[in-house]
């Protein structure tokens, strides 16, 4: 594998990651399974590229993705706290309706952004290559984002969070209104998708219509793959835990991608993807299976 | 004080399974009052408790508070003046946090909750020595996540957390059931203890005559959603779990099947 391709993969990975620490949010933190991230991902991308393409600042545009993401979360919230939908279906009819919101918001398929002004090449250093540059921004933006979650979910009301989704009638007899704690999650939850989704169209060159599909599979892929390679509960160890998680895994897809021995192609992602969560997955039983027999 | 009057509360009204739990169940307990409920299976005390709590809204009725009425008001609203402890021992604490961390969580009860931190160093002495008085060690496990405990700790420090932060009512429910006889008496003396030390206004839930007749300053007995027997004071002194048998018979005209009451 290549320097290029390798930074490239890490691109990727950390851009991920921040779709991996909302997933953490609504999945681990709030046991809500939630699918708008399938939606809330492209209409990141969909916002900034258009916003950007219409000659507003990138930085303008990155954090209208963002609200708009945090939005959509708390449509999903919504629907399921106040209309009692069941919070899978919630999620799902979030994410379909989405599909056709990103539509009608980029008037196409497709926005390309080519020669625009991006985050990246905006705060690009002198004599830095973008190949070079673009990860390293994007790790300080996840360290930031992981250090604003771990500040967050440790205070008065991100424990509340926290308490909602582990014991929701034990919440609400402490006094936390839990229907709205919910909602505020889940907007946090979607707002990092979105910010990932702003992210990843300025360095892919655009926003397309179908870059949110499998977003769910990807983040959830990550944070499986980020506890089995560090098992903690703490929060301050499961943030970092799910941002390895997301740059492993895309580096084990790039390395499948560009062994050419292997015989895999770009079509085979999504297999690859299975057969990674798959062995994520299994590895924790079998470490257990282990552990029972040295003993 | 609590004042809860002829409160209704029917079950799938209109269908074959309709149960009427409450029928016109009226209570007034005055502050610092330790009462004990018993009555049989169906008799309407949990109901009753969930009324009061708020996880159940009546049909019918009224439930004051220190004078404010909160019959329409949610369970999160009404915990600034309500304190509980479940039968569960795993209903009253979040097993994925840590002991500081849900006691943090009850030091808030029916508090704003802003974007100060949850743990703050002066807290977590005083938990420490909350905890110590417990004599079960958990002083030193702080930051060990609470679903590592056993049943009868995890009871223990919910007790301590419903006296964190003052309330107008402590509501428990049958919160030595689960436990076993041994744990349960340590948990029972605790009750009394944290009750007294608080002054608490007190509604206990239990299935033990003997307990309802040991703990607290008045008993109350439950019927088919209605209360039918309140003894307090000298009466209640002179009673043995046999004579309140006997009451409760000649309240009701009607024989107790057995099973009906554990005479524990």
């Amino acid at each position: 594998m290549s320097l290029f391709s390798l930074l490239g993969a890490l691109e990727i990975g950390l851009i991920f990651s921040l779709v991996a620490l909302g997933v953490l949010i609504s999945f681990r933190l709030l046991r809500f399974p939630d699918l708008t991230v399938d939606g809330s991902f492209p209409l990141g991308g969909a916002v900034c590229a258009v916003l950007i393409a219409g000659g507003y600042s990138p930085f303008v545009a990155t954090l209208a993705a963002t609200l708009a993401g945090a939005v959509a979360g708390l449509i999903t919230g919504w629907l399921n706290v106040r209309l009692k939908i069941m919070d899978l279906l919630a999620s799902i009819l979030m994410m379909i309706a989405l599909y056709s919101v990103n539509l009608r918001i980029m008037g196409g398929p497709n926005v390309p952004l080519i020669n625009d002004p991006t985050v990246f090449n905006m705060l690009q250093p002198a004599g830095l290559d973008d190949y070079w540059w673009r990860p390293l921004l994007l790790l300080l933006i996840v360290m930031a984002a992981k250090l604003a979650m771990d500040w967050f979910f440790s205070t008065e009301r991100g424990l509340a969070i926290r308490a909602t989704g582990s014991n929701a009638r034990m919440a609400r007899a402490q006094g936390i209104h839990t229907g709205a704690m919910v909602l505020l999650g889940m907007a946090i939850s979607n707002g990092l998708v979105g910010l990932a989704g702003a992210l990843f169209a300025q360095t892919q060159g655009g926003s397309d219509i179908s870059m949110g599909i499998g977003t769910i599979v990807i983040g959830l892929a990550a944070v499986i793959v980020g506890e089995s390679i560090l098992p903690s509960r703490r929060l301050v160890w499961a943030t970092l835990a799910v941002i390895l998680g997301a740059i492993v895994y895309r580096f084990f897809i790039a390395l499948a991608l560009n062994s050419d021995f292997i015989g895999l192609k770009a079509q085979d992602l999504n297999l690859v993807t299975a057969v990674l969560v798959t062995i994520a997955l299994v590895i924790p039983q079998l470490r257990r299976k282990l552990a029972a027999r040295g003993r | 004080m609590l004042s809860a009057q002829d409160l209704h509360l029917t079950f799938n009204p209109g269908t074959p399974i309709e149960t009427r739990a409450l029928r016109g169940m009226s209570l007034d307990i005055a502050p610092g009052q330790f009462v004990t409920v018993i009555g049989s299976n169906g008799a309407g005390k949990s109901t009753f408790l969930n009324a009061i709590s708020g996880d159940q809204m009546v049909d019918r009725g009224r439930i004051a508070i220190d004078g404010l009425d909160v019959t329409n008001q949610p369970v999160w609203a009404r915990a600034q003046r309500v304190a509980r402890v479940f039968q569960d021992p795993m209903a009253g604490t979040c097993e994925d946090l840590t002991i500081e961390e849900n006691m943090a969580l009850a030091q808030q009860r029916g508090l704003r909750r802003g974007l100060r931190r949850a743990v703050k160093p002066a807290a977590r002495d005083m938990f420490r020595e909350r905890l110590a008085t417990l004599g079960l060690g958990l002083e030193n496990r702080l930051s060990d996540r609470i679903g590592l405990l056993s049943g009868g700790q995890r009871q223990a420090v919910s007790l301590l957390m419903a006296a964190l932060q003052p309330s107008r009512i402590l509501l428990l429910d049958e919160h030595t059931a689960a436990l076993d006889p041994r744990t349960a008496d340590f948990v029972l003396q605790l009750t009394s203890r944290i009750v007294a030390d608080n002054q608490l206004t007190t509604m206990m839930v239990t299935h033990s005559m003997r307990q309802a007749l040991d703990v607290g300053q008045r008993t109350v007995m439950l019927h088919q959603g209605q209360v039918v027997l309140d003894v307090s004071g000298e009466q209640r002194a002179r009673m043995d779990v046999p004579d309140l048998l006997h009451m409760f018979e000649k309240v009701r005209g009607e024989k107790l099947s057995d099973d009906a009451l554990l005479l524990g």
